[in-house]
């Protein structure tokens, strides 16, 4: 890899100047999204019950943001810098379930 | 082999009016009888005899029968001009059927010559396409007959690239048959026959046309 | 004209086509993508022949419109291959969207391009006006007199686009029918010349590269944009010394050396016309018959439109007293063509400018005798004994 070409492969910070970040709109890394956090962006969370879970994963199937937190196989909770609280989770978990609550953000 | 050269000298041309710096060609065919082919087998076949070329069609709507013209510009030094020629120092015809819609003779210079395939004389050619321009030369062989005899199919080109050779006194027999073969060589490597019959025409074309 | 050391004899007569096609075999590209169209149809039709002989080791990819094909090209080279496809006119049309994605992404593309007239009305022939319509587009343009440019031209453009400070790509044009189908000497290097003058070429994110996964083309509003066309800038600032640098290297393996422009008898001319592409042959044939009568006549053949070489046009011209400028197309602003804009812009600086005209000449193909670059020149001698340019603006070889 030429000097030239390593210096396009530093990461992009917020505000640089346009020496600084590789050409051609190219994002030199894997995973990007994980530190862009979207909770921000939510009026209602879901709140979510372990002791009603019954881990049929359908929540971490459907969720759109891979705001699912999994381990071990098995529901661990929600991560809210990632859940933008499109309330996905809570309508797919089985009605006789309703593991997940969606509650208004200011509460 | 010693073949009587049949084109005036080359000093002798220089004086014509016409640019003496290169020999500009016209062929005139139908669409289908290899007008096109030819010139660039003329290109071919002096660039591999060391001159340098340029062969190319008047493109319109191509349709088979219909009136087909090309051109080559043949050179000792390279060639610098890229626009049409008018004005050719020899114009060679593939079917003489044409005259009712082409002027075969229009633009050629003073001292020019005119090909015809056609079974006719120079003199018969000359009385029945009425072409009355004495400066003009007139020359004939019945290229489509040698064509039938050696390739087996009535296709004129090859055979007219041997009498215009001799008529412009551009390649001598020797290298234009050695760069012929050496061309078709290389696009009918599995076909011998082929080869054998082209470089045949090419040869009978070269020493069977005749002059005024 | 770059000038052959060799004999004709060592060379071969092809077609422009057939000499670009020839070039690609030696380049021997990872992925071509094409479409057919007439005058270009040709330079991939013979690549293909190429490629069903298993004379490359390319991935051929048929597709069903221009648009479609520049759109593979620039999927394939993203994902690390050199890629390259030809076009020409309409299809040049119809990949417009597709050329800024490549260049603004810095894809190192290079294309072939035979100049044709844009319809309507409808016309297969031979004037810029299709890659003067791409001249925005962030590309390099590099243009080519005769088949032995085109072939020399596209060898070039591959160093050119993949240079470690450029990552831009090449569109190299020869002129429709007149070049494409003519056929002419051309000396051609060996397959292992050209293959060792190109290099293997060495992606710089290639999104196959699993271990270092990479994202490209993503959005980039007030934040960014404007940084990466300021990058884009930068590169294109970069272009001309490495343009002349592989140049340099070029004639070293060929004997043929180029510039970003041609300077024919210009040293001390006092008229000159400047000129791209194929009528530049029959221009030189002009000045030389105008030398032979003392006549100090000059031409200038512009090979590298983009980036514009505006400096180093300027140094060349400061001292000839009247220019004609020759558009083979109509930018339609009703103040002449591109070339004729961008030069008097050029000349602007210098302290003592020559006087400039304009002439619209080719349109459609149509013919530029001798004797009508014999009439640019005398009005040039007219204008230097007047002192006055006179109209701006003329056509040459148009009925009125």
């Amino acid at each position: 890899m030429s000097a030239e070409i390593k210096q396009q492969s530093m990461p992009i910070k917020a505000g640089a100047g346009w020496k600084e970040i590789p050409w051609g709109g190219v994002i030199p890394q894997g995973g990007t999204a994980r530190a862009f956090n979207v909770g921000g962006w939510r009026s209602e969370k879901p709140v979510w019950n372990r002791e009603k879970c019954i881990n049929c994963m359908m929540c971490w199937l459907y969720c759109p943001d891979m705001a699912i937190m999994v381990e071990d196989g098995k529901v661990a909770g929600v991560d809210y810098d990632h859940c933008k609280g499109c309330g996905i989770c809570s309508s797919v978990c089985p009605p006789r379930v309703k593991a997940f609550e969606m509650v208004p953000e200011h509460e | 082999m010693t073949v009587q050269p049949l084109t005036v000298e080359r000093e002798e041309l220089a004086t014509s009016g016409a640019s003496s710096e290169f020999i500009e060609i016209r062929w005139h065919g139908r669409g289908g009888q290899g007008a096109k082919t030819a010139a660039l087998l003329m290109g071919e076949a002096a660039s591999g005899a060391g001159k340098y070329v340029q062969a190319f069609p008047e493109y319109g709507p191509e349709r088979m029968g219909a009136p087909v013209v090309a051109y080559n510009r043949i050179s000792d030094g390279p060639i610098m001009l890229h626009c049409g020629i008018e004005n050719p120092r020899f114009v060679a015809v593939l079917d003489i059927s044409l005259a009712n819609q082409v002027d075969f003779a229009a633009g050629i210079p003073e001292g020019g010559a005119l090909l015809l395939n056609t079974s006719l004389t120079p003199a018969q050619a000359r009385e029945k396409l009425n072409i009355t321009n004495k400066s003009i030369r007139v020359y004939t062989v019945d290229a489509s007959l040698i064509s039938k005899e050696t390739i087996g199919l009535p296709i004129p080109n090859t055979p007219m690239l041997g009498a215009l050779n001799r008529v412009a006194g551009l390649l001598e027999l020797e290298p234009l048959l050695a760069s012929v073969r050496s061309k078709l060589q290389k696009k009918f490597r599995n076909k011998p026959e082929v080869i054998d019959g082209n470089v045949e025409a090419v040869k009978r074309a070269y020493l069977e046309v005749q002059g005024e | 004209m770059a000038v052959n050391k060799q004999s004709a004899a060592e060379s071969q007569a092809m077609t422009g086509n057939e000499a670009l096609a020839e070039a690609m075999r030696q380049i021997n590209p990872d992925v071509v993508a094409a479409y057919p169209i007439t005058p270009a149809t040709e330079i991939v039709q013979i690549f293909s022949s190429f490629h069903a002989d298993g004379l490359v080791d390319t991935e051929l990819v048929l597709v069903e419109s221009e648009h479609s094909a520049m759109s593979a090209v620039i999927g394939a080279s993203a994902a690390g291959a050199r890629a390259m496809t030809a076009t020409s006119s309409q299809g040049l049309a119809l990949m417009h969207e597709m050329l800024y994605i490549a260049s603004g992404s810095r894809y190192p593309i290079v294309m072939p391009v035979v100049n044709r007239a844009l319809s309507a009305p409808l016309n297969i022939h031979c004037d810029h006006s299709d890659t003067m319509g791409s001249r925005d587009a962030g590309w390099v343009q590099i243009y080519s007199e005769n088949a032995q440019e085109g072939y020399d031209n596209v060898i070039q453009a591959i160093r050119i686009a993949e240079h470690n400070e450029v990552q831009v790509p090449v569109m190299v044009m020869i002129d429709g029918f007149i070049i494409s189908h003519g056929m002419e000497n051309v000396f051609t290097l060996d397959d292992q010349t050209v293959r060792s003058f190109i290099g293997p070429f060495k992606p710089r994110f290639p999104l196959l590269d699993v271990d270092n996964p990479v994202s490209v083309g993503p959005v980039d509003f007030t934040d960014f944009y404007f940084e990466h066309k300021r990058q884009h800038h930068e590169a294109m600032v970069k272009v001309k010394p490495v343009i002349l640098e592989i140049a340099e290297e070029y004639a070293k393996i060929s004997g043929r050396k180029y510039g970003l422009f041609e300077e024919y008898m210009l040293d001390d001319a006092e008229v000159a016309v400047v000129v791209i592409s194929s009528a530049a042959g029959t221009t030189r044939y002009v000045v030389d018959k105008l030398r032979r009568a003392g006549v100090k006549a000059g031409m200038l053949k512009l090979r590298v439109f983009r980036p514009f070489p505006a400096e180093e046009l300027a140094e060349a011209l400061q001292h000839v007293k009247a220019i004609a400028v020759m558009d083979r197309a109509d930018s339609l602003s009703a103040q002449g063509g591109p070339l004729f804009a961008e030069l008097r812009s050029a000349l602007f600086d210098l302290p003592k400018r020559p006087l400039t005209t304009n002439y619209i000449y080719g349109l459609g193909g149509r013919d530029v005798p001798v004797a009508d670059i014999e009439s640019v020149f005398n009005d040039l001698l007219t204008t230097v004994s007047t002192g006055v340019a006179g109209p701006k603006v003329r056509f040459l070889g148009v009925r009125e």
